[in-house]
């Protein structure tokens, strides 16, 4: 097992432990702003080239390279635009909140850092609609970061370099935190993922100019690496997953909580069952399954717990770590009601744009529905994996698209995971008659 | 009050002044018609899209897609029960059929008091405090059914502490006229000056 992150090893979450950390008195207190005057000692380039050193891969769900999307926008074409994607609603998912709430001015000076290496002429931090907390810890953040010099005209007395950091919120849509759709609700227009190509909004984003989305825990890394080099930071965690990672483990574990903890070494094991973070099952329960990266991502069991939280071993073995989100099932969990609740979110959430996600997602609610009331049909299991199918071809890993974003597809994830694992608990939902026709027809595979 | 008042007006220019392009003030000026009224009138609608520049129906368009934006007065206060997964672990539902029960009403439904307005939302971001909910988006974590009569009791007298329908931050961003780097519109200038800083490397790009 490997060892957890000792405090003096926590990056982002570091000032969460003082009561003024979202202050500006006691954000400088703890060394605060020292990466915006470091990068500000160096060439615009230089800085984004720490980042590249750091591999930082983002920390919204997809997990690209941070350094490499910033390399997207096309030479020449100004201005550029940053816009930070604050807008956490992955069911699970609970860290940007906190790093809004508790450290404002960290996620400030990253925005600043990543203007400045890329030339990006204004800043729009997008935070989520229900978040009023978050919206007002980040509004006194930036009175007193304008204030004090460290955003708007002339950052810290420099006469070449000023930019302005815009507090926007939205009004609840999980869609939006999909960045093109994240781009046309900053438009003012209703949040609907815009077609692709272009894949990144690094060539085309908002106003139709480049534009980096990044998200909060990404960029709340870049004070970090730019104050202690790229280098420090890849030494950190894993060679593919490097730094530090922010995960929320919830659900049916003794201690839930949101743990910093070094990125790609720590295994669900460690994260699940060790007494510093979750603390294992309540007491006299076992574990029946766990959604390891959101509710996107297909669900993991007993024999995937040694597995490090690292990109490339939990895609390899068919998931995700996608937004930090772990939520932890026990015995006594009904994975039908579960598998509805989840499936019930997607259908809910979808912008209705793409046929198959509209049409598909509601379909698998309504059938799952009908199931948990006792008036499933015979072929209603199969009926699920096909419409599954048309959602997402070949139900896949990493899944196939026929829709122009993810979330259709992300339904497909919790059917998927619970029929092939438990099919006798939804079989067991079904009438007498219904199962034994099943059963003499050959319907189950 | 229906169109946007001269205080909420004022509010309103300030916000239209950090955008570059004026329509990107949409949402947080229809969050200040909620503000200023519990919920998004017509009128208010009309006024906003006078503001930005759009058509009625464009604001119209934009307002119906978004949760939050109520289009028919709502109660005094929103209580939204979490009913994300987690919070679904942990006893959600439960919750849910007895905020029903005490409130006589269905997600969606107003008491004839009207004082609060019961929704059972998706995942609100406490997942680790289940089940949660938010009274005018405010947190309440690890709620039991005695927390939720209480709390039921609390804002029926007036004594919980929580802003009217329509209120979020309690700070709004200021930006002093001598602070302010000004919107960058996307027709304006070219390179920013600070990239010149190292100019063999500032058009270097990937």
């Amino acid at each position: 097992m490997s060892a957890p992150a000792p405090p003096d090893l926590r990056i982002i979450t570091s000032r969460f432990e003082f009561e003024d950390g979202h202050t500006l008195a006691g954000y400088e207190r703890t060394g605060g702003y020292g990466g915006l005057r470091r990068a500000l000692t160096m060439a615009p380039a230089d800085v984004h080239g720490e980042v590249r050193i750091a591999s930082l891969l983002g920390r919204g769900g997809a997990g690209f390279p941070a350094g490499v999307k910033w390399g997207f926008c096309p030479p020449g074409v100004w201005p550029r635009y940053l816009v930070v994607n604050g807008d956490e609603s992955e069911p699970g998912t609970y860290k940007d909140r906190l790093l809004m709430e508790r450290d404002p001015h960290q996620l400030i000076e990253g925005c600043l850092i990543a203007c400045y290496a890329l030339g990006l002429s204004q800043c729009f931090l997008y935070v989520r609609g229900e978040m009023a907390h978050a919206q007002e810890r980040l509004a006194s953040a930036l009175n007193e970061a304008y204030e004090a010099g460290y955003a708007g005209a002339n950052v810290l007395g420099a006469e070449d370099f000023s930019v302005d950091i815009t507090l926007h919120w939205g009004a609840g849509a999980y869609i939006v935190g999909e960045e093109t759709a994240l781009i046309e609700s900053l438009e003012g227009n209703r949040g609907m993922p815009r077609l692709k190509p272009p894949y990144f909004p690094a060539s085309i984003g908002l106003y139709g100019q480049p534009t980096i989305v990044n998200n909060v825990e990404t960029l709340s890394n870049l004070p970090w690496i730019v104050a202690n080099g790229g280098e420090a930071f890849a030494a950190m965690g894993a060679e593919s997953s490097t730094g530090t990672r922010v995960f929320a483990v919830s659900g049916h574990v003794a201690t839930p909580g949101v743990f910093e903890v070094p990125f790609g070494t720590t295994t669900f094991r460690d994260i699940i069952f060790d007494p510093r973070y979750a603390g294992g099952m309540r007491p006299g329960r076992t574990l029946k399954t766990f959604i390891p990266g959101g509710a996107s991502s297909p669900w993991f069991f007993d024999e995937h717990l040694d597995l490090p939280l690292e990109k490339a071993a939990v895609d390899q073995a068919g998931s995700m770590l996608g937004s930090g989100a772990i939520v932890v099932m026990d015995d006594t969990t009904d994975v039908v009601r579960a598998c509805h609740n989840v499936v019930r979110f997607f259908a809910r959430e979808s912008c209705g744009k793409c046929t198959p996600c509209r049409e598909g997602t509601s379909w698998l609610e309504k059938i799952l529905s009908r199931i948990l009331a006792g008036q499933g049909r015979p072929q209603d299991l199969d009926l699920l994996m096909d419409v599954c199918d048309n959602i997402s071809p070949g139900i896949k890993w990493p899944p196939r698209q026929t829709t122009i974003c993810p979330l259709g597809p992300s339904a497909v994830s919790p059917i998927a995971s619970a029929l092939e694992r438990f099919r006798g608990e939804f079989e067991a939902y079904l009438p007498a008659a219904a199962v034994s026709v099943a059963t003499s027809s050959g319907a189950a595979p | 009050m229906a169109r946007l008042s001269p205080s909420s007006l004022a509010v309103a220019q300030e916000i239209i002044s950090r955008y570059p392009v004026a329509r990107s003030a949409l949402i947080p000026l229809l969050h200040l018609a909620q503000e200023q009224d519990g919920h998004v009138t017509e009128e208010a609608m009309a006024h906003i899209a006078e503001l930005v520049g759009v058509a009625p129906a464009e604001v119209m368009g934009t307002c119906s897609f978004y949760e939050m934006l109520k289009r028919a007065p709502v109660g005094e206060y929103m209580v939204n029960i979490c009913n994300g997964i987690s919070c679904h672990l942990l006893g959600s539902s439960e919750l849910i059929h007895h905020a029903e029960a005490t409130l006589g009403v269905k997600p969606g439904g107003t008491t004839d008091d009207g004082k609060i307005t019961l929704e059972a939302v998706e995942c609100i971001a406490a997942c680790t405090e289940a089940p949660c909910l938010q009274v005018n988006y405010r947190y309440r974590n690890r709620v039991s059914i005695t927390d939720f009569d209480r709390l039921v009791d609390d804002l029926r007298a007036g004594t919980a502490g929580v802003a009217p329908h329509g209120k979020l931050a309690m700070v709004r961003q200021h930006i002093g006229d001598d602070r302010r780097a000004g919107a960058a519109p996307p027709d304006g200038q070219g390179q920013p000056a600070w990239l010149a800083r190292n100019p063999s490397d500032a058009e270097a790009g990937p």
